[in-house]
């Protein structure tokens, strides 16, 4: 080979392209390389010093949640054909990708009933960061008025990238729970471009999206922001979806569907608008067309608003969807099937109050709040979380997640968040109480000694 | 010279009966069919209007496909064989480094500790993961040769997002306003729509006879108000900067910062380091460099490694080992740039990044880059050499763009093929497929005229090297003798031939009609 280049070594190769005072002349300080099963071994040591859903009863969500996911998707996941190529560059030899970033595109769009789709982005938080660019690109202004009812992550995300988008992020306050409809319609005015606000929120709550809609339109009239909601797409076979709540745009984690925990990633966002947002839209979309033969096939579309093409001027840096995880989503999605969905859903709402009624019960437990819950409750413990999480943590029940941990809230001070997936049977909420319930006890009689 | 049909044994060959009208998965199935079955109403019912008021509730459930899992196995099955895929065959797609993916890294990332651990486990019942990661910030931070680290960012373009705002967070904590970011015109795409989400504006540099940056351009634009430089190095052309130390020098000497874009590391793995050349700032995409596969348009991991003085304005959280050794997440950063993601990046992602780099370690790494940087040279050479009759080769139509040499890709130039034979480097691409092959990117970098970029990386034996020269000089024969018609009508052999782009942009149809 080196006789074909004409070079004498391959460090010739280097030493003719690299200046010298730039090449490393040492060994990279790294550990020697290790044999295919001695990887694995060392590998399988480190997720053996993890705690996974499957040692402990697991009620942690706040973003990501232990749904199952069914065998088959593992299997196409893992398939050479959607887990080796990359973007769908040449459509001729991409037609399977395209077609999954197609049909991704419509349960999407039936799942929020909003009439446009992308082909997914990054995960949650950056998708509301996304939602907010394509509101300045759409209007301009400057003003991003921010439920406290979004994740806490998703409000960094969103204060991160309004820093280099030039633009503000205002916080409206909850009240009982969702977010403070006053105080929503005062903040929101003419220079505001977007108002967020998520769906369920982070405490679990149902917001009343329609008013939370309505409100930021008649508070700023003709020059009416972006209404954007952060979905758990999950939820959305029986909660009202966000197109039929005056919404304008449709965002969310993905995670729920189809997708492993991952210790928080990779998994898919989801982004969704009303047809005029169509050519603001951040990522790729695949499109349906036709060949010289007539046979009907798939292609990226609409690339002119893309970074390889309009560069400086694109409407987002993305360049790549998740479209693996996507596959995934719209694979669940499926599997769930049009009835599924809603059985799910209504299985989720009864067990997750179900779950507050019977830890509400327990002394030294109360409601954070009382609005209804579809899968995520807040409760707040009258003991200190971290140190009632330790103590559960000794009977292999992780209770939840410790809601001033993430919010670094006054007001949430005691707040457990409490996920119930389809995984948490009855017995399971049953030993969650009791467990939680002692563990409490416990720990307000240690204090009080 | 082969029949256009013939030819190749296509990409994903279907014979014409097998070319069915494509249908989703919403077209398939029947009322009232289904897949999941949904556990047992286990606890007491309740009146679904007092947990769920009519006004919250949907009304009609979404229209989701009503289909068995038979069903929609064979659906994704079927349509999978629809896609080419690296485990296929050649896939010598430059920048994007399509190296083999090891299914070691899928099995262990599959690991329940791994796959189902939840993001919020307390750092104590995560200790596993977190040492992951912190051996692989550490690794990076080695092969980059810059000594802090952020798994954070979500893929190479959320990366370069990361960089730019840490760059305006530098300046802004000096208390300077520098609004103005210089790129090649050799560079990705990504790098200017990044420098406008960040808030600052682009000034393009142009590229010198060699393939560099214009020493010249740079100095008459390193100004006060200038914030970074961000460069690929080697840039799109396969070229390493032979001016970077003097590039590095005029840069900070303005007061501004020098930024990696690390999509063509693959070519300098243990043999030169951005640290080293003087950049401040660095994504890694391990979804090329550290075999993370690409999964059809993503998932994509986009870490960044940085200097001393970029190191305070870093995204949350950063790991970190405590002095009794034990990791923890680090969210107390009162200069960080803040949040960029949920979470903590990409994690199933790093662990196939570690996967990589303990299964090489330093001496395999290096040997990757060594060979990617062989195979690139040697596909050149051959695609050069190849004879095409009558004392002509493929040079003469495909001429490199810059250089003699290149590191790890190539860009030819397919202007002359397109003044004689009257074929397009479209054309050449596609007919490619015909030929089994996945093509080069094409028409990019923007300068080439007809550009075709080539990046065979270190896994590919010389054999399928040898095969995709020929292919080339085969195509070109053919043009040459029966002229371009045949190649302007590819691809025959594939699942679909040309698609009506012109008309899928004009009226999108993006979802299926329910």
């Amino acid at each position: 080979m080196l006789a074909a280049i004409g070079v004498s070594s391959i460090e010739e190769l280097f030493a003719r392209q690299i200046p010298e005072a730039v090449r490393l002349r040492r060994a990279l300080d790294l550990p020697a390389g290790m044999p295919e099963q001695d990887v694995y071994a060392h590998l399988r040591e480190l997720a053996r010093r993890n705690v996974s859903c499957e040692e402990e009863l697991s009620f942690l969500g706040a973003g990501m949640y232990d749904h199952y996911v069914p065998a088959f998707i593992d299997m196409l996941m893992e398939r050479s054909e959607f887990l080796t190529p990359y973007t769908p560059y040449q459509p001729e030899i991409s037609q399977g990708g395209l077609q999954v970033m197609f049909e991704y595109q419509t349960a999407i769009c039936e799942l929020t009933a909003l009439p446009v789709s992308n082909a997914s982005v990054y995960e949650g938080p950056s998708a509301a960061a996304a939602a907010a660019y394509l509101a300045k690109l759409h209007n301009g202004r400057s003003r991003l008025v921010v439920s406290a009812g979004m994740h806490p992550h998703t409000i960094e995300t969103l204060r991160t990238h309004a820093h280099g988008y030039g633009m503000e992020v205002v916080e409206v306050a909850l009240s009982g729970g969702v977010t403070d409809l006053v105080a929503w319609r005062g903040a929101i005015d003419g220079d505001t471009s977007a108002a967020l606000f998520a769906q369920p929120n982070f405490y679990g709550a149902v917001e009343d999206a329609q008013a939370l809609s309505d409100a930021a339109k008649d508070s700023a009239g003709e020059d009416a922001p972006v209404v954007v909601c952060q979905v758990d797409p999950i939820t959305l076979g029986i909660l009202r979806p966000p197109g039929q709540c005056g919404v304008d745009v449709a965002v969310g984690e993905g995670q729920a569907l189809g997708n492993r925990l991952d210790f928080g990633g990779p998994s898919f966002g989801l982004f969704a608008a009303r047809e005029e947002y169509l050519r603001r839209m951040p990522g790729r979309i695949a499109g349906e067309t036709v060949d010289v033969d007539g046979r009907r096939g798939f292609v990226l579309t609409l690339q002119t608003r893309e970074q390889h093409i309009r560069r400086e001027k694109a409407t987002s840096n993305i360049c790549t969807a998740q479209a693996l995880n996507a596959l995934g989503g719209v694979a669940y999605l499926a599997w769930l099937g049009r009835r599924g969905i809603v059985e799910l859903g209504e299985l989720l709402l009864a067990r997750t109050h179900y779950a507050r009624d019977t830890l509400t019960a327990i002394d030294g437990i109360d409601a954070l709040h009382t609005q209804p819950a579809v899968r995520e409750l807040a409760v707040r413990l009258h003991a200190d979380v971290a140190a009632v999480k330790a103590r559960c943590a000794r009977a292999a029940v992780n209770p939840g997640v410790d809601v001033q941990a993430l919010t670094g809230r006054e007001e949430d001070r005691g707040g457990l968040l409490v996920a119930i997936t389809e995984q948490r049977t009855r017995a399971d909420i049953d030993r969650l109480a009791q467990t939680l319930g002692a563990a409490v006890a416990a720990e307000r009689e240690a204090v009080a000694v | 010279m082969s029949s256009p049909q013939a030819s190749g044994g296509g990409a994903t060959a279907e014979t014409p009966l097998q070319r069915k009208r494509a249908r989703t998965i919403f077209e398939q199935g029947a009322p009232g069919r289904r897949a999941f079955v949904c556990p047992e109403m286990d606890v007491p019912e309740v009146d679904p209007a007092q947990l769920l008021p009519e006004h919250l509730r949907r009304i009609d459930p979404p229209r989701l496909p009503e289909v068995s899992e038979p069903e929609i196995v064979r659906h994704y099955v079927s349509i999978s064989k629809r896609n080419f895929d690296l485990d296929s065959g050649f896939y010598p797609l430059g920048s994007c480094t399509m190296k083999h993916n090891p299914r070691l890294h899928e099995r262990a990332a599959a690991l329940e500790g791994h796959a189902r651990l939840h993001p919020l486990q307390e750092s104590e019942r995560a200790q596993g993961a977190l040492e992951l990661m912190w051996n692989l910030q550490n690794a990076l931070a080695e092969i980059s040769g810059l000594p802090h680290v952020s798994l954070q960012p979500s893929a190479g373009s959320h990366g370069e997002l990361a960089g730019v705002l840490l760059t305006r967070a530098y300046h802004e904590s000096r208390g300077e306003r520098r609004m103005k970011v210089l790129t090649p015109d050799t560079a990705h795409g990504t790098n200017p729509a990044t420098v406008t989400m960040a808030g600052l504006r682009v000034v393009k540099l142009a590229t010198d006879a060699q393939g560099g940056i214009d020493i010249e351009d740079l100095r008459a634009k390193a100004d006060g108000e200038v914030a970074c430089l961000m460069l690929t190095n080697p840039n799109t052309l396969g070229i390493f900067d032979p001016n970077i130390e003097q590039i590095a020098a005029i840069v900070h000497d303005a007061g501004a910062t020098l930024y990696y874009d690390g999509a063509n590391l693959n070519a300098v793995m243990g043999l030169s380091r951005p640290g080293d050349m003087g950049f401040d700032i660095v994504h890694f995409n391990l979804h090329k460099s550290f075999t993370q596969p690409h999964g059809g348009g993503g998932p994509g991991s986009g870490p960044i490694a940085v200097s001393e003085r970029i190191a305070p304005f870093l995204p949350v959280p950063v790991v970190t080992r405590r002095e009794d050794g034990a990791f923890e997440l680090d969210h107390d950063r009162p200069h960080s740039i803040g949040r960029l993601r949920g979470f903590h990046g990409n994690y199933g992602c790093f662990v196939r990044a570690y996967a990589y780099i303990r299964s090489l370690g330093a001496e395999g790494l290096r040997d990757a880059s060594e060979n990617a940087v062989l195979n690139a040279n040697y596909l050149l050479a051959r695609l050069r050499q190849a004879d095409l009759g009558e004392g002509r080769r493929v040079e003469d139509l495909l001429p490199l763009a810059y250089g003699e040499l290149c590191m790890h890709e190539f860009v030819l130039s397919g202007g002359p093929m397109k003044r004689e034979l009257k074929l397009k480097t479209l054309d050449l691409a596609k007919r490619l497929l015909d030929f089994g092959f996945h093509p080069p990117t094409v028409y990019f970098p923007l300068l080439v005229d007809e550009a075709l970029m080539v990046e065979p990386t270190e896994t590919e034996t010389r054999e399928t090297l040898d095969a995709f020269a020929q292919a080339v000089a085969e195509i070109l024969r053919e043009a040459a003798l029966e002229g371009p018609e045949i190649a302007r009508n590819a691809p025959y052999t594939t699942p679909v031939r040309r698609l009506d782009e012109v008309a899928a942009a004009k009226h999108p149809v993006i979802r299926q009609a329910l």
